[in-house]
């Protein structure tokens, strides 16, 4: 299904660094509509701020982030704006406003894009709560429910305006096995349903092969892309498979692959 | 993508067929039929609904939503319903459905009238006012081992404080009570010169702020300073859970993080004091010599021959109290912040209104303890 789909987001050669300071250089790869894609590597190699470039959060040194044909950071801020409307951001921490309850939360985005009745957007932001496993705490607020709900409700309120790239910054970090993986569950679900293409910063090894359809490995040492592809084929090949056990060696993962590797 | 949101309703021996079609979008107009649907599904003679779709182009949670409200009103009447959908909406209602709203999750949502509001505030007081006495009953143990050299506090931290509400005080500390002092003299001027008296300026300014002004001055100034500042760091550290590391580890918050910052106002508010006082007599003098045609020795001699040490001795009791009352407020209501930003902003305003509050009662309870001893 995949392969067949157009590219959504295609960046070429891009350099991020902060002044002199390169923290990743030639990075190239193409998300296909529908796709989920990892971007996973040890700590502290970019990961999150490659995801930043992409959300619009930080500008590249050099390269070009392309939506469809429209090169986001060579463009103007009405398009900017336009195609920021069409994505939705899961942040590490959920990030949601503290003054606000969970519904209210959902509910900011509807209000500022559409112009539906108060009522409809009521009825939207419960059941976008109700699809993320929070039907009832509409009238909760962030400091009142757990690390995993406010995730949760971070998802509602990103998937409140139906975006068509969904970003997600360390989904299932500080989650329980379980609840991570009716979150991976979740986004499958998604996916398959909404049609959703999904960015995902993560180094959950469990995560990406059960539900990743690409992965883009980053390296610390080289400041650039190692590996990219499905990880089930990357795990076969011998030169992947050792990059993957390179990544194991300095703690950044799980075991599992390791097991699965040897 | 031209057709818009559509449905076609059916009602036959009481089975309801609700199709639906067309382009769903939230950016669509909502047809009325959304409504009649769910009036029909409401009424007494329907006893099973259909879902059905034909010709639906695309679809968005506009579509979901409609469905979802259809799929609860059914749950709620208890009727048949069956649907023939595709299996991505089949899905999502079926995801929408799954985790049951868990009992006693959702609010009540209660809107209490003026008495009521006003009685529980009211009952409240009490409880508020035992925890202020125990976080006070926390800290006098502590500045007791501080004194007995026993305090887990790091001299970095005192003097981070120190440096806080000291040097970096001053300018804003100078130029209010310069002011000030200005202020004064200018509005004690307007009546002294009509009977020629205009040399008490200088008594009136001196007695003025190194009696009190001085130190309310630098009490409210400081509160807007450093009180809102320590509300807020430790309000922060609540929402970090820097300050459940603390206790963790056995190291007591208040001694940690309260004592050195608590000793720092109060040994600092009252030296400041005398900056203050100094300042306000100098915006004084420069009225007085400029405007009111006082010589500049003939003004420093009516300074000095009217104000004494006592009045001096009195300032730095008010400000010694001030310091604490600041600290106190600071802390304390940066300490039993809540866990989120709007709790942080909320700490940090109410420890500068509690501040300014306790030292217009300090200041009041002081001055009547002087007018009784006769001081």
């Amino acid at each position: 299904m995949t392969k067949q789909a157009p590219t959504l987001i295609a960046v070429r050669d891009l350099t991020v660094g902060y002044g002199s300071f390169i923290l990743m250089k030639n990075i190239s790869f193409e998300v296909q509509a529908g796709e989920i894609c990892f971007i996973t590597g040890g700590s502290g190699c970019g990961k999150s701020t490659l995801l930043k470039v992409l959300m619009g959060l930080k500008s590249p040194q050099k390269g070009q982030v392309l939506y469809g044909s429209e090169d986001f950071w060579a463009a103007d801020s009405d398009t900017r704006q336009r195609i920021k409307r069409h994505t939705g951001v899961l942040f590490q921490s959920g990030a949601l406003w503290s003054s606000m309850t969970l519904a209210e939360n959902v509910a900011l985005p509807l209000q500022q894009y559409t112009d539906l009745t108060t009522e409809q957007i009521t009825e939207l932001a419960s059941l976008k709560l109700a699809l993320t496993g929070l039907a009832g705490f509409e009238d909760y607020y962030p400091s009142e429910i757990s690390g995993g709900m406010r995730k949760r409700a971070g998802l509602a309120r990103a998937l409140a305006l139906d975006p068509s790239i969904l970003f997600l910054d360390e989904p299932s970090a500080g989650l329980d096995p379980v609840s991570s993986r009716h979150l991976d569950d979740l986004l499958l679900e998604l996916r398959d349903t909404l049609k959703a293409t999904f960015m995902i910063v993560s180094h959950e090894l469990d995560s990406i092969f059960a539900i990743a359809d690409k992965i883009i490995y980053l390296d610390n040492q080289t400041r650039t892309i190692q590996a990219q592809g499905d990880p089930r084929r990357l795990k076969e090949d011998p030169a992947t498979a050792l990059c993957a056990l390179d990544f194991l060696t300095r703690g950044a993962a799980s075991k599992t692959l390791a097991k699965e590797i040897r | 993508m031209t057709s818009a949101m559509q449905i076609q309703l059916h009602s036959e021996h009481g089975c309801l067929d609700i199709i639906v079609g067309g382009t769903w979008r939230l950016a669509c107009d909502r047809p009325d039929e959304i409504r009649q649907a769910l009036d029909l599904v409401h009424a007494p003679q329907t006893t099973r609904v259909r879902l059905k779709e034909d010709a639906l182009v695309t679809w968005d949670s506009s579509l979901l939503v409609f469905l979802v409200q259809i799929v609860r009103s059914t749950n709620e009447r208890k009727i048949a319903l069956e649907m023939q959908l595709n299996d991505g909406l089949c899905r999502l209602i079926a995801l929408a459905f799954e985790v049951k709203s868990q009992q006693g999750s959702q609010r009540e949502k209660h809107e209490p009238g003026f008495l009521e509001d006003l009685g529980g505030k009211v009952l409240n007081l009490a409880p508020k006012l035992l925890d202020f006495l125990a976080f006070l009953g926390e800290v006098t143990p502590a500045l007791g081992r501080f004194f007995l050299g026993r305090a887990t506090m790091r001299s970095q931290d005192f003097f981070q404080a120190l440096h806080e509400c000291s040097l970096q005080a001053l300018p804003i500390v100078g130029v209010t009570n310069l002011l000030f002092g200005l202020i004064l003299a200018f509005v004690g001027a307007v009546q002294l010169t009509q009977f020629g008296v205009q040399i008490y300026v200088a008594g009136l300014v001196g007695i003025g702020m190194l009696r009190v002004m001085g130190a309310v001055m630098v009490g409210i100034v400081m509160s807007g300073r450093v009180g809102a500042s320590y509300a807020a760091l430790l309000g922060t550290m609540q929402v970090n859970e820097e300050i459940d590391a603390l206790t963790t580890l056995g190291i007591s918050p208040v001694e940690f993080l309260i004592l050195p910052r608590i000793l720092a106002l109060v040994l600092m508010v009252p030296l400041l004091t005398i900056y203050a006082d100094v300042m306000g007599i100098f915006g004084g003098y420069l009225v007085g010599t400029i405007m009111l045609d006082i010589s500049p020795m003939e003004y420093l001699n009516a300074t000095i021959s009217m104000v004494n040490v006592s009045h001096g001795v009195i300032g730095l009791i008010y400000a010694t109290m001030f310091g604490f009352v600041i600290a106190l407020a600071g802390c304390y209501h940066g300490l039993r912040c809540g866990r989120s930003a709007q709790a942080v902003g909320q700490a940090t305003t109410t420890a500068v209104v509690h501040s300014i509050v306790g030292i217009i009662i300090m200041t009041a309870i002081i001055t009547i303890i002087c007018n009784v001893l006769n001081v």
